[in-house]
Order: structure tokens, then sequence, then C-alpha cells
């Protein structure tokens, strides 16, 4: 899967679409796949404060609880309600439907520090390299 | 989020198959200090994994399990006599060709390990022993026999073991074998031609509630990946996969068989583990008998029971346990969502007046209570005949 070139990414395998003062954000294809068939997921209210870098929920599989760190400062505007009922969406549309929440931005700037597509890329093509025999 | 898998590491042991699934594309994890499968996506992943084994047949790679054979050729009985001692189950009742779940217990009534131990002659005892305690089980096991007119041997790594699970692993391990099937009952065993291999033992034994066969094969690589690929050739019109650790959680989870370091461990005795069934004390002394008569007539602090979330939540290993009321009683020894049941459920020791069914719990999840409600176990059983799907 492409890892759409207007997002920008962190090293724990979010994704942040940033427009002027609102962002939206998810986990990366790496993320859902590393992480197997989600069955859970736990995201804040609106009005919730987030902090860069500091988690923000949960995205669950039958194995494995994972903590979401947030690549952004703001306040969360939404939070994507279908994924109560359909998890698996963050599987088949990890950069899409599968988004997590909708947050306003504290510091619009802050988002152009991270990793950009071509930047993630290669970070996770060390990751597999490091995870083969 | 945290990386979920662990990369290639030297210190890991390795299986025999370990190139294999690999090779496979499986998701690798460190279970107890072994590089082991946890999944295979191209199976479909854990769910898919799970009700392939429910519903049709899988495959899983338990070679990290240990092996301790205990046997006197004079047939003198000394070998029986240390696997009374060492063993809490009665394995005089055991014929040749029987196995029996048991467990070898510390003096003060707590386990070392569970095991099943097999019968593999007149004087002559197989002990298969979990694969994180497997140093430790063979000291202990040499260490408390020294009296004893035996020879212990550890075959650990002299085996490949497979488990072959599910209503269709009988139909897929009769292409493979000259062995009479349909002749041994569960927990008995044979040895057969499994794959041109001469006298492997062959176990109607497994760790998933459902009908299967374990298979102890030589623990050369080549021979390893010929009798997995026939395995999985055979099984190819049963709609055989690849399973992993993931799934062998999930399946003896809801059949509601214990895990060590979870259910039981150094620290919880047989009665509060709730298995008193295997444990005999009529046979005479063993390990942790007078330990056990104590405890018994001091009564139950705690038992495990089986939960089912009430409300939304997914309650996990060593999470806390609380009444109604707030006050902290216990713990989750295991949790997880159950893929054949569709909820989430647990086992957790808690008082004996939580234990009745029906009676509210609350799980507590990452700061927040969630209600859990006591139900029966095992979570699932299966039914007598397979039914073809």
């Amino acid at each position: 899967m492409a890892y759409p070139t207007n997002y920008r990414y962190t090293k724990e395998h979010e994704w942040i679409d940033a427009k002027g003062g609102t962002a939206t954000i998810g986990i990366t294809d790496y993320a859902q796949s590393e992480l197997g068939d989600v069955v859970f997921v736990e995201m804040p209210a609106a009005g919730t404060k987030l902090t860069a870098g500091k988690t923000f929920g949960t995205v669950e599989s039958v194995k494995a609880v994972s903590e979401i760190y947030s690549p952004a400062t703001g306040e969360v505007v939404e939070a994507n309600a279908a994924l109560q009922a359909k998890p698996e969406t963050i599987n088949s549309d990890p950069h899409g439907d599968g988004w997590l929440v909708k947050i306003k931005l504290a510091n619009p700037v802050e988002v152009s520090g991270l990793m950009d597509a071509a930047a993630y890329e290669a970070y996770i093509e060390e990751k597999k390299k490091e995870a083969s025999a | 989020m945290e990386s979920v898998t662990s990369p290639a590491n030297s210190v890991l042991r390795k299986t025999p198959l370990n190139a294999l699934h690999r090779r496979l594309g499986a998701k690798m994890v460190n279970f107890g200090g072994w590089d082991m499968p946890v999944e295979y996506p191209s199976s479909g992943g854990l769910v898919a994994e799970h009700k392939a084994v429910r519903n049709r047949v899988g495959v899983f790679d338990v070679s990290h399990m240990g092996d301790i054979r205990i046997h006197q050729a004079k047939e003198t009985g000394g070998a029986l006599h240390a696997v009374q001692h060492l063993t809490m189950n009665d394995a005089s009742k055991l014929m040749i060709g029987q196995a029996q779940y048991s467990a070898m217990l510390y003096p003060k009534g707590t386990f070392v390990d569970d095991v099943i131990v097999h019968r593999l002659g007149t004087d002559d005892y197989l002990l298969v022993i979990n694969a994180g305690t497997r140093e430790k089980d063979i000291n202990w096991v040499r260490q408390n026999t020294g009296g004893f007119d035996c020879t212990v041997e550890d075959l650990s790594d002299s085996y490949t073991q497979l488990a072959i699970q599910g209503p269709r692993a009988a139909d897929v391990l009769r292409k493979l074998t000259d062995a009479s099937l349909d002749e041994v009952k569960n927990y008995w065993f044979t040895h057969g031609t499994v794959c041109g291999l001469k006298n492997t033992l062959i176990a109607r034994t497994g760790y998933t509630g459902e009908d299967g066969f374990e298979i102890y094969i030589p623990a050369d690589i080549a021979t390893s990946e010929r009798v997995w690929n026939a395995v999985m050739e055979a099984g190819q019109e049963f709609g055989i996969v690849p399973c992993g650790l993931g799934a062998r959680n999930t399946l003896r989870l809801e059949s509601k068989m214990a895990l060590y370091e979870h259910e039981i461990s150094d620290t919880i005795n047989v009665w509060e583990a709730g298995l008193e069934r295997y444990c005999k004390m009529e046979k005479g002394e063993f390990l942790g008998r007078a330990a056990l008569e104590q405890a018994r007539a001091a009564g139950l602090k705690r038992t495990l029971v089986g939960l089912e979330m009430v409300e939304r939540g997914i309650a996990r290993d060593g999470y806390r346990c609380f009444d109604t009321n707030g006050n902290a009683i216990g713990v989750v020894t295991s949790g997880s969502p159950s893929p054949t049941l569709g909820k989430n459920i647990a086992l957790a020791y808690v008082p004996p007046a939580f234990a009745n069914i029906g009676t509210t719990i609350c799980v507590e999840i990452r700061a927040q209570s969630c209600k859990a409600q006591v139900v029966a176990t095992p979570f699932y059983k299966r039914t007598r005949k397979a039914v073809a799907k």
C-alpha cells in the first residue's frame, strides 16, 4: 500500500493529515499489519486535549494492546465512532476510513517536523530488515 | 504504537522449523526465550487459524516443549516410584500406551510445572513439559530422583513435535501413517510409521480442546521440514492451515486449560487452580502432598473462575479485579477476545465468596472499571461427533 505523500508520519507509526488548523490522525498500513486483526478501539471524547508524543488511546488486536501516540498537540474534535462496530476498518483502510480522531491543531507548524512519506517508507524498510533473519 | 513483533535475535532459541516459519512469512515473537511463530498472515492470521482448528484442522510446531524420559531397563519399578514421587496424579493407573495430565509440585504444594505423563513401557515413562521451564524441570527431576533406581534422560532436543488439531486431524494423519488411529483413544498413544519414519510416537493429546494428535519426529531440519510439508499437503483437501502461538492461546483459554505462570505457578496450589481431579492424594506419598493436606484443611482463600465481560472492554493477563464497592479482590490470569464465542473472556483468581456463577466482578482496564460476570467453564466444549464443514 502506498503512503499518501501529503501525510506526515511518526516513528510510532501514526500518520497525520493536516489541513490548515485541523488534522486527521490514524495508524499506518505497517502498524495495522504488525498488529493483526483489530478487535477493539478506544479513543478520547471530543474536547480532550492531546499532547504531541503522549498516548491518547488504544487499538487492540486479539493478542495485543497498542497505545497510540499523538503526532501533534491539539484538541479532539471528533473520534471515529464507526470503529466501535467495525474495528476491522483499520486493517482494510488504515489511511482512509480507518482514521482514529480529527483534531484542532494547537501549533499547525509542528506537523512539518515529522517524517514525510519517503522518509517513513525508508524507516519501515529498516524495521523490516531488522525483523527478518 | 509500540512494536509488537521481535526482530531476529541470535540469542533466542530456535526449533528446527524456524527457517520454514520465516519462509512462510510468520510473525515471530519471543516466547519464553524461543523465537516462535505467533501467527501466519498467509493463514489469515490468529482468528482464521483459531477457527480453522475449531472447524477443520490446523498444525502447530510445538518443538519448544521439553521431553524427559524416566526409565529402568531392569523393570524393577524404580522409574514408576520416581514418577509417583515427582507427580501428583497416579501413574500406577497407566497402562502401556496411556497418558495422563499431571503436575510436579514443590514441597509447599505449588506448581513446578504441569506435565503429560506417558507410559512407554513396563517401567518407562515420558514426561512432556513446558518450553519455558525446560531447564528448571530437568534439574528438578534429577535432584529429586537421586534415591530412586532409574535413569533420567533429557530428550528435549531430540524431537520435533507437531500438533495436528481439529475435527479433521485424524483424517489428515491417517493419510500419513500405517497406525490404526481409530484405536487410539483420547489421552492414549501408539507408535507407528509416519511419513516413512518408523516407530514414531503418535499421541492423541493436545492443548486446543479439539480432537487431535501430537507426533514426535527426529529433530533434524530436513526431516522436520519434510514431515511438516507432508502434513500440510495431506491436509489441503481439509483446509489445513499452519497455526501459531496466538491461536494456541485463544484455543486453550476457551477450553480452560492452564498456562504456566498464569493459572498455575510456584505460588498457586492445586486446590486454588481447580485441578483436584488430577491430584490423587490417596496414592500415597508425593512431593507436595503434606502441604496440600494442610491447605485443604485450612480452606480456600482464592479460586479460579471464568469471566465474561459485560461492559465494553477486554480483560487481559494481570489486570486487577474489584468488587462492586471498589475493593481489590483478585487478578486476571489470562484474558482475551474469544474468536469462537465472540465475547471477551478471562480466567481470574478471586475469593470463593465471589465464585458463584452470575456474580458481578469489576476488571480494571487502564484505570477504568469494566463490569464482568462469573460464568461456567470451560467456555467452550467440543461436541462429541466431528462435523464435516
